[in-house]
């Protein structure tokens, strides 16, 4: 396979999992805000700042308003990051790849960009808002539907897989990174209200609300959502099972390729040093600083494979 | 150009259809309107969501545009169509003869069957070439040979396209789209196939391998990438042959050779089906500026390590200059009269032909040497006053870089329109594969139809269409 190739599949779906996260943080931040009480708070600026545009939004616009956030997040051109943006980047790549994926995955894919284009050509209206979010989310499952169920399990597969993960590990740690502090034992006034209201966020912002309570019972503890969120090997979000799946499928690579590289080790190592403790040890260490190591290996691991696997000349 | 009527291909004769077109006139004679309609808005949306697309240069906007496809076929019988290959293979034997010969002994030359000058200062002769071999003696092995019709046993040979014609793909996509719409008219007319195409292509693109080759050539096609307007067929070609489609960028030379980077490390190419243009394949050998080539890339070739499908140099084959010697071209090297007749053409760079196509300027089509696509053309009879007098300075300013011909009266086939059917004119494309072990040509091949009525440009770029060609087993 062509390293190229390689490169498109990686990011393809990569962006695929970017739109579809940020489709999902938009209807979390709608939905808190529709359920608020009380005096109005800025619940945008957090959600911008999980997906990394809270700085590029200020240069834009004075003010944060529900509208701007919601029209800045979804569809400007301008954030690279939007669904819209994420949208494209992931079809622009799936055109230089098109030789590697099966037509039933170009065609939803194609289908997915052009469903969205024309759901996202005007400003969206919040009437409208959760019928767009949900084809987001439909168009982009598809996709992964047409992935699972049509690709060959083979390196174009893995790559795949490996930017899907990639992708979702970085987002799960953002959540986590922007709220960690309401999940510290010392901010814990369990059952106050407001902290009731941010870990609702932090588990709808991952679909994981009804999972966790499945799994941990109805009484929430911050300790629960943060083991939850980065140690459950049940959960597809956490950050244990995106690692423990990027693992997997660099070692598919490694066997079909017959060698391993500096990036299996670098996995290897990845999933030793944060994934085997409780999550005792993770707050002894200090969440946030746990948060920001783990972000960092993230980042580094996929700049590891994209050297191994001869991404760029 | 004559007033009056064109040869309708299913309605040349009064009372009935012509006979390729009897039995489907009669199937679409008794189906209902609406379910075509219905049909035709099916095809376009098959199309939209496949994404066979093209994209439009100089519009910034409509990055990918859909070829608007008809659904009523252009159809020929099996005997116009055994005339037809015979005239083409004639005619793709010559040029080849033609490209070997300007690039080794120049025999036509001294021969004075075509003038020195033509070759001597045409910008489409690529010196570089010279005494050069191209693997197993093949220099064209994909051509397109583009011809219109203005009667029942007249076809013209419009011009040859013997760097990289493109369409094929929309051949394709255009008789699945049929088969998938209207199995029932596949059942009942014999349809000679065309769907295996790209298996020919790669097995014509193998045989032309470098000999000496162990195992299997690896073949690869070279695309300037996605935003080139035939993107789409680069990679839909690249799919069904099962071969890697590359950019200059993944493409390295190493020991001597062609190589490919691969998640595994580089990885050699025997054969490669290049979409880029000559100028653009090498910025070492020619355009330094070039970043769609491969630095070094023509060393390896002159070396025979590698096959380029086509070889550089063949645009001075199919220049619309040389095109005119077309017939002497084709009887120099076979020995025989050319079957394919060639439009009379006017070459500007002529003092009297000059004279005369000035003053018959509203009446002809001018064409640029080198140009393509239907971009920088003039069709006298169509064009404004205004746009006539604007086109005179510019041919005035570089009469060489012009021909023109005389519009032909050029034939129609119907195309299902809100109202019915509707003729409007048409054309066609046949894809030629050449290799050392023979030369395969695509029963049929595009037909490209002006969906504007009374027009005559067939261009995708200038809005044209195109239609499933069929060619019947009678």
């Amino acid at each position: 396979m062509l390293g190229k190739t390689a490169n498109g599949l990686y990011w393809m779906f990569r962006y695929l999992e970017r739109a579809e996260n940020n489709a999902r943080l938009i209807e979390t931040g709608q939905r808190i805000a529709l359920t608020r009480s009380g005096a109005p708070t800025d619940e945008w600026t957090p959600v911008m700042k999980t997906t990394g545009t809270d700085l590029s939004y200020a240069q834009k616009y004075d003010t944060v308003t529900k509208e701007s956030a919601i029209d800045w997040m979804l569809r400007d051109p301008e954030n690279p990051s939007s669904v819209r943006s994420s949208i494209e980047a992931a079809r622009q790549n799936a055109r230089m790849v098109r030789t590697a994926v099966t037509a039933e995955v170009w065609g939803a894919m194609n289908g997915c960009y052009i469903d969205v284009k024309s759901a996202l050509a005007r400003r969206v209206n919040e009437r409208d808002l959760p019928n767009v979010l949900g084809l987001i989310r439909q168009r982009t499952a598809l996709v992964r539907g047409a992935t699972h169920g049509t690709m060959l399990r083979n390196d174009s597969y893995d790559f795949a897989r490996i930017g899907t993960f990639l992708e979702r590990a970085d987002n799960t740690a953002r959540i986590l990174d922007t709220k960690y502090y309401v999940l510290l034992p010392t901010s814990a006034s369990v059952g106050s209200h407001l902290d009731n209201i941010q870990w609702e966020t932090i588990l709808r912002s991952v679909s994981g609300a009804a999972g966790f309570r499945k799994a941990y019972g109805q009484k929430v503890k911050p300790s629960e959502i943060v083991d939850f969120l980065v140690l459950d090997k049940r959960m597809p979000r956490s950050l244990n099972f995106c690692c423990q799946k990027i693992r997997d499928n660099l070692g598919y690579l490694a066997s079909e390729y017959g060698q391993r590289l500096e990036a299996h080790q670098m996995a290897d190592d990845m999933c030793r040093r944060f994934m085997s403790h409780d999550v005792e040890a993770i707050f002894d260490y200090g969440l946030h600083e746990y948060i920001q190591d783990v972000v960092a290996a993230l980042n580094a691991l996929g700049h590891q494979i994209e050297r191994d696997y001869r991404f760029f000349a | 150009m004559s007033e009056g009527r064109f040869f309708d291909e299913m309605w040349a004769q009064e009372d009935a259809a012509r006979p390729p077109y009897n039995s489907f006139y009669s199937w679409i004679t008794h189906e209902d309107p609406a379910r075509l309609r219905a049909k035709q808005r099916e095809a376009e949306e098959v199309f939209r969501l496949t994404g066979i697309t093209f994209n439009v240069y100089g519009r910034k906007e409509a990055e990918e545009r859909l070829i608007p496809f008809d659904i009523v076929p252009r159809i020929i019988s099996g005997r116009e169509w055994q005339k037809l290959s015979r005239g083409i293979e004639q005619r793709v034997i010559a040029i080849n003869a033609f490209l070997h010969d300007i690039y080794h002994r120049q025999e036509i030359l001294k021969a004075g069957r075509v003038p020195v000058e033509m070759i001597a200062g045409n910008e489409a002769l690529l010196p570089q070439m010279m005494g050069v071999m191209p693997p197993g003696g093949v220099y064209t092995h994909i051509v397109g040979i583009d011809l219109v019709r203005t009667g029942e046993d007249e076809f013209f040979v419009l011009e040859d396209n013997a760097r990289t014609p493109s369409g094929v793909s929309y051949m394709l996509e255009n008789r699945e789209t049929m088969l998938s719409m209207f199995p029932e008219l596949f059942a009942q007319e014999k349809v000679r196939n065309v769907s295996n195409y790209p298996l020919l292509l790669q097995k014509s693109l193998a045989e032309s391998a470098p000999s000496g080759i162990p195992g299997d050539p690896t073949v690869a096609l070279l695309t300037p990438g996605i935003y080139n307007s035939a993107y789409f067929e680069h990679s839909f070609l690249a799919n069904n042959m099962g071969v890697e489609l590359v950019e200059g960028h993944d493409l390295r030379v190493v020991d001597g050779r062609l190589c490919m980077r691969t998640t595994q490390g580089y990885d050699p190419i025997d054969v490669l089906y290049r979409r880029v243009d000559d100028e653009f394949l090498d910025p070492l050998n020619f355009k330094p500026e070039s970043t769609l080539g491969v630095p070094g890339l023509f060393d390896v070739y002159r070396s025979g390590a590698v096959t380029l499908a086509n070889a550089p140099g063949t645009g001075i084959a199919d220049d619309k200059a040389i095109y005119s010697y077309m017939p002497d071209i084709v009887e120099f090297y076979t020995g025989e009269k050319a079957i394919l007749q060639n439009v009379p053409t006017w070459r500007c760079s002529d003092p009297d032909s000059l004279k005369y196509v000035l003053d018959n300027l509203a009446e002809l089509v001018v064409k640029e040497v080198h140009g393509s696509g239907g971009y920088g053309m003039l069709v006298g009879p169509a064009a404004s006053k205004k746009d006539v007098e604007a086109f005179r300075k510019k041919l005035k300013a570089r009469p060489a870089n012009y021909i023109a011909q005389p519009t032909l009266a050029l034939s129609t086939v119907p195309i299902f329109t809100k109202s019915g059917l509707a003729p409007r004119h048409v054309d066609l494309r046949p894809f030629v594969l050449m290799s050392p072990e023979g030369i395969r040509i695509t029963p049929g091949g595009l037909t490209r139809v002006a969906m504007k009525k009374g027009s005559l440009v067939v261009n995708s770029s200038q809005g044209g269409g195109t239609k499933d060609t069929w060619v019947l087993d009678d």
